[in-house]
This record gives structure tokens, sequence and C-alpha cells, in this order.
């Protein structure tokens, strides 16, 4: 497989900023989480994006080397404030 | 110890109203042992002033599957790193008024010792691990995802503020 989709989940403040709670995004295959990261702050992206955010991948947190999967569940997160 | 593990972590997370005491100890009497002299319980509640505004209500959304995850995770990290009996663990989500219970932690342990280090290991892992967000609504009408980071001017949407 060339291309992979994952499914894109913005949560809190992120979702507020993106104007949406979920979305798609294709990418190489073999591309990692900061891959994915750069993709969505790129031209006419997501510009307000932390370059090292923190994300999960299939609801586990995830580190910036993870590669993605076709279908993966990719989330963002912002700081969180539980408690 | 004659329970296993998972017969003596309980964690969830909910909509529903986490107020009533009784109900909590319920559980712990269910997943605790007559072994443990010691109980341990920690309600986090929904507090008026923060950070020098008037809250006047706020709603917590949560990413549902990984924080069901986390929790249960953190709820058995406490059971290995401390010497302790059980552990309920629970954390609301949805709109809450002030003083509503937002999070509630039992522990029971032997010794008193093992159960006050785990309660506080516990709320403080919750902070920084559970995938949970704060959305606070201030008496003055603005709002605020708490812990959002700094925008430059004109970013913001929807009237909401971010520090």
């Amino acid at each position: 497989m060339d291309r992979i989709s994952v499914r894109t989940l913005f949560f809190g403040v992120y979702g507020e900023l993106a104007a949406r709670r979920e979305g798609s995004a294709e990418l190489a295959a073999d591309s990692t989480v900061a891959d994915l990261v750069e993709a969505l702050r790129g031209p006419g992206g997501l510009d307000w994006l932390p370059e090292r955010v923190v994300v999960a991948v299939n609801q586990g947190y995830a580190e910036a080397g993870t590669v993605l999967s076709d279908g993966d569940e990719v989330a963002l997160i912002p700081p969180v404030a539980g408690g | 110890m004659s329970k296993r593990a998972n017969d003596r972590v309980r964690t969830w997370i909910t909509r529903e109203s986490l107020d009533d005491f009784g109900r909590f100890e319920n559980i712990v009497r269910e997943i605790g042992s007559v072994e443990d002299g010691a109980l341990l319980f920690f309600q986090g509640r929904v507090r008026r002033t923060n950070r020098g505004r008037a809250v006047s209500r706020l709603r917590y959304e949560a990413y549902g599957e990984m924080a069901e995850r986390e929790l249960a995770a953190i709820g058995h990290e406490a059971l290995e790193r401390f010497d302790v009996g059980s552990v309920a663990a629970a954390h609301r989500v949805g709109d809450l008024g002030l003083g509503e219970v937002s999070v509630a932690i039992a522990v029971t342990s032997a010794h008193r010792d093992a159960g006050y280090a785990a309660s506080r290991w516990i709320i403080e892992t919750i902070k920084v691990r559970l995938p949970v967000w704060k959305h606070e609504h201030y008496e003055d009408g603005e709002s605020h995802w708490v812990g959002a980071p700094p925008l430059e001017a004109g970013t913001s949407s929807g009237g909401s503020r971010f520090e």
C-alpha cells in the first residue's frame, strides 16, 4: 500500500480551533506521528498546532517516531486538565 | 491477599453524579478487605474561584475510551507501586455546577502511610495523564479551556479566551 488513511480526533481547545472534532488524513505508507503533525500544520492548515503536540494512537500515548498504519485513530491531545 | 488485582481496582468515567458518598463507599466495601485498617477518601470539587476568576460552571470533556483505559492503568499501577489493598477512582464528564464532585478516589491499605502516598500519587497522575479537558465558564460570561496554549491575537474563535 502506497498511501494510508488515518482518522484524526481533535479534543478540547484543539477541536474549537480546528472547528472540527474529527477528520481524516492521507499519508505516505510508513509515515510517523511527526509526519502527520507536519502535514496538519502545513500550508492552509492548523498552523497553531504545537510542533511537539501530544498525540495518542489507537487510544494510547505515542511518540513522535511512532509509525502509523492504515485505519489508525490518531488523537491530538491538548494539555489535560482533569482532577 | 485473596482477591486478584482486577477485583481490587475499580475505575470509571461517568456523566452521573459522584456526589453520593454512600454509593462510593459501598464500592470500596466490595473491593476492600478486612486486612485493610485504613480507608482514605479524596474528592475533587468544582471550586468557585480559579486563578482569581469567579467560575459559574464548567464542562469536562474526555477522550472516552482512552480515559477509561488510562484511569484503569493508573489504578493498577497504584496497586503495584504502593502497599495498598484496593483502589477506586472515578472522574466526571459533562456539565458540573459549583461544589459538585469532579473526581473521587478511595484507597484502602493495611497501614495509613501507603494509603496517603497512593492517594496523592493517583490524583497527581490523573492530572498529568488522564485525557480529560476542562472548559470553565465565568460569571462575567466568558469561557476558557483550562491549560490551553497561548495564541496570538486574532486567532481565537467563538468568544473564548486563552491564556
